[in-house]
């Protein structure tokens, strides 16, 4: 009996030990994460902070007409961003163009049209491609894509789209191997990975009941993606563009094999140009002089902007797209 | 206590003992990747002679610039000699290593390894634009024998900092006014046509790996990697092949003794038998070394390389510096010290 009555008292008292060594704990694990949070955005602001420095006296040199200068001369020390920017920007645009549709593609027949026996490893396959080393990608590009594509598929088009007016002059010759072309079909491969597993996984999520119905009511495979699926996940779609659509922006080895590395804006997409992170890349161990390092860094900082542009204006897409 | 004591006492031994080892093992550099086949080679006979081996990183002459200013190695080499301001500066000495050649590679089908001739002014037009296809007035007058196709010319140069693409436009410079007026030379410029490529094992791939392709290389680069390399008409109006043999006519030139600090360009210089695009390369070192033992070490290898490294040289086709400047160099050296006196004691 006597057990009995002391069971309570014992067990409240664990309690009451426990209790309070869940509080310290908790102060603790919020201490850390809190802690954790706060150096997430210290790290952010120390980094913008440490590119505004550097970038200082190139800045302070060329003004704002930095951004918009198309001249890179070492030589004479004036530097413009406009060349890396246009590079960046357009390959990163043709990765998008080539990358999204066959993203998509590939999503689609995964969730909607695939045999489950080929379902596996044709994801793993796909996950396997994020796996490749950029480098992998940049020797590949340069050792295999580019002579190919400069003896058979930029010819082709230098000799049929070249010669149509306006659209022409995106394709004008000659076929050098190397340019914007070559490196935005390699960044369509890298970023094909990234946009192609978010993209299935929000397909899943379109609830099976309504899939299901709609065929049983006669929708054919593409009316059932175009109008349930695809609409279903809009929000989860944008996420994967973007994502893809940063990894792009800021590649550097494998954009930097295959660019051309040439500061000259052609209106010829086969012409070889260069982009912010493969100018780094290139010149700044050997800059000499403090004005062509800090211009390097202020590139650094451009596109440090235009990436936290790209995600803040995914994001603005994104709540706009959940108000509706 | 006593074991701490004991154990700190062994702690500093080892730790003297490691740097004094690694001072003794290591001469560190960085720079020029035209010298770096020549440095590899000597560095390792007198590594076997000495056990004292050289560790030399073949980054680029901008790169080993910034190294030996931010004294992050004992030594640097350029193939762009620098200004006597920029020398004192820093506090620097430079004098040259080694001198050599500098070759224009290209790809092209249906034109043979040797097969074809180049002067200033049309290679000057080629990597101005003015020049854009194989079979322009311009080549077809140099190469009236060989057929040439009428594709498009693609220029391939360095895309980093290079002492190579500094005499490479300084050649192109002095044959075309509109080059020095609108390019200029440096270690880097502002080209006007082509693709950059990375070091000169990336210009000699971009070159194998694009057809219609033209860029230039160190010589030595070229002959080890078997690339095609084309013959210039010189300044005396002579076709000439790259060979130790015109290199060294073009070396004869060189007038390091009424140079101050050497600084001789040896690009376009006159002689019938003279390869016009030769470059040296020079070591760039402290006059007053924080670490007087490592640059000692340094200097010696540099002596040694001087007397006993010719034949060597010349194998990889460099031309080695003739006796008469080595004593002209070996005397400056003076100049380096440390605590009042010379770090390098002539023999």
């Amino acid at each position: 009996m006597t057990v009995s009555i002391d069971m309570p008292a014992t067990a409240d008292l664990v309690a009451e030990q426990k209790a309070r060594r869940s509080i310290v704990e908790d102060r603790i694990f919020f201490g850390l994460s809190l802690g954790s949070a706060v150096f997430v955005v210290v790290m952010l602001l120390g980094v913008m902070v440490s590119l505004i420095i550097g970038a200082w006296p190139a800045l302070s040199k060329f003004g704002v007409a930095f951004v918009w200068t198309e001249r890179w001369s070492p030589v004479r020390e004036i530097f413009g961003a406009l060349t890396p920017i246009y590079g960046t920007i357009v390959t990163s645009l043709i990765a998008m163009v080539i990358g999204i549709p066959v993203s998509f593609g590939i999503a689609i027949f995964l969730t909607e049209i695939c045999p489950p026996i080929l379902r596996r490893p044709i994801g793993i396959a796909i996950e396997l491609l994020a796996g490749i080393p950029s480098i992998i990608y940049g020797l590949w590009g340069f050792f295999f894509l580019a002579p190919f594509l400069q003896t058979t598929v930029q010819p082709f088009l230098i000799n049929t789209l070249g010669n149509i007016p306006v659209i022409g002059l995106l394709f004008g010759g000659p076929a050098y191997g190397i340019g914007l072309f070559t490196a935005g079909i390699v960044l369509a491969i890298m970023v094909l990975p990234f946009i192609t597993s978010i993209t299935r996984d929000v397909f899943q999520t379109a609830p099976p009941l309504l899939r299901e119905s709609a065929y049983g009511i006669g929708m054919t495979t593409w009316e059932v993606v175009r109008h349930i699926v695809i609409p279903y996940s809009r929000v989860g779609l944008i996420g994967g563009i973007m994502l893809g659509l940063g990894r792009a922006l800021g590649e550097t080895m494998a954009v930097t094999f295959v660019i051309g590395n040439s500061h000259n804006i052609s209106a010829s997409l086969l012409a070889p140009a260069t982009t912010i992170s493969a100018s780094i890349a290139n010149e700044f161990t050997e800059a000499t002089g403090d004005i062509y390092t800090s211009s390097l860094i202020a590139l650094g900082l451009i596109l440090f902007v235009i990436t936290f542009a790209v995600l803040a204006f995914a994001k603005w897409l994104l709540m706009r797209t959940n108000i509706k | 206590m006593k074991h701490l004591n004991l154990a700190i006492a062994a702690g500093f031994t080892f730790a003297a003992l490691s740097v004094s080892a690694a001072s003794a093992a290591d001469i560190s550099g960085a720079g020029s990747t035209f010298i770096y086949p020549v440095f590899a080679k000597w560095a390792d006979t007198y590594k076997t002679n000495t056990g004292v081996g050289l560790n030399y990183q073949s980054i680029g002459s901008g790169g080993g610039i910034k190294q030996v200013e931010a004294k992050t190695v004992t030594f640097g080499a350029t193939d762009k000699p620098l200004s006597d301001a920029d020398l004192d500066k820093n506090g620097l000495v430079q004098f040259p290593m080694v001198m050599g050649g500098i070759v224009p590679i290209y790809n092209v089908e249906g034109i043979k390894p040797g097969e074809l001739v180049l002067d200033g002014p049309t290679l000057s037009g080629i990597f101005l634009g003015t020049i854009t296809k194989w079979d322009d007035p311009a080549i077809k007058a140099l190469n009236p024998s060989v057929k040439l196709p009428s594709a498009a010319i693609v220029v391939v140069h360095r895309s980093d900092g290079s002492g190579t693409t500094f005499n490479f436009t300084d050649y192109l410079g002095k044959n075309s006014k509109d080059w020095a007026d609108k390019v200029g030379s440096d270690t880097a410029v502002e080209w006007p046509v082509g693709i950059g490529a990375k070091g000169s094992e990336g210009v000699a791939n971009t070159v194998k790996q694009t057809a219609g392709s033209i860029g230039y290389d160190e010589y030595a680069y070229a002959a080890q990697n078997s690339l095609s390399y084309a013959d210039m008409k010189n300044s005396a109006g002579k076709v000439v092949a790259p060979s130790l043999d015109t290199f060294t006519s073009a070396a004869a030139n060189a007038d390091w003794a009424n140079a101050k600090n050497f600084h001789v360009i040896i690009t376009n210089q006159p002689g019938d038998n003279t390869w016009p695009i030769a470059a040296s390369t020079w070591v760039l070192i402290h006059k007053a070394p924080d670490d007087a033992a490592a640059t000692g070490e340094a200097l010696k290898f540099f002596d040694w390389a001087y007397k006993n490294g010719k034949d060597q040289a010349k194998a990889l086709d460099y031309v080695a510096i003739p006796d008469a400047v080595v004593a002209l160099i070996e005397k400056s050296w003076s100049e380096i010290q440390a605590s009042g006196k010379p770090v390098f004691a002539t023999q």
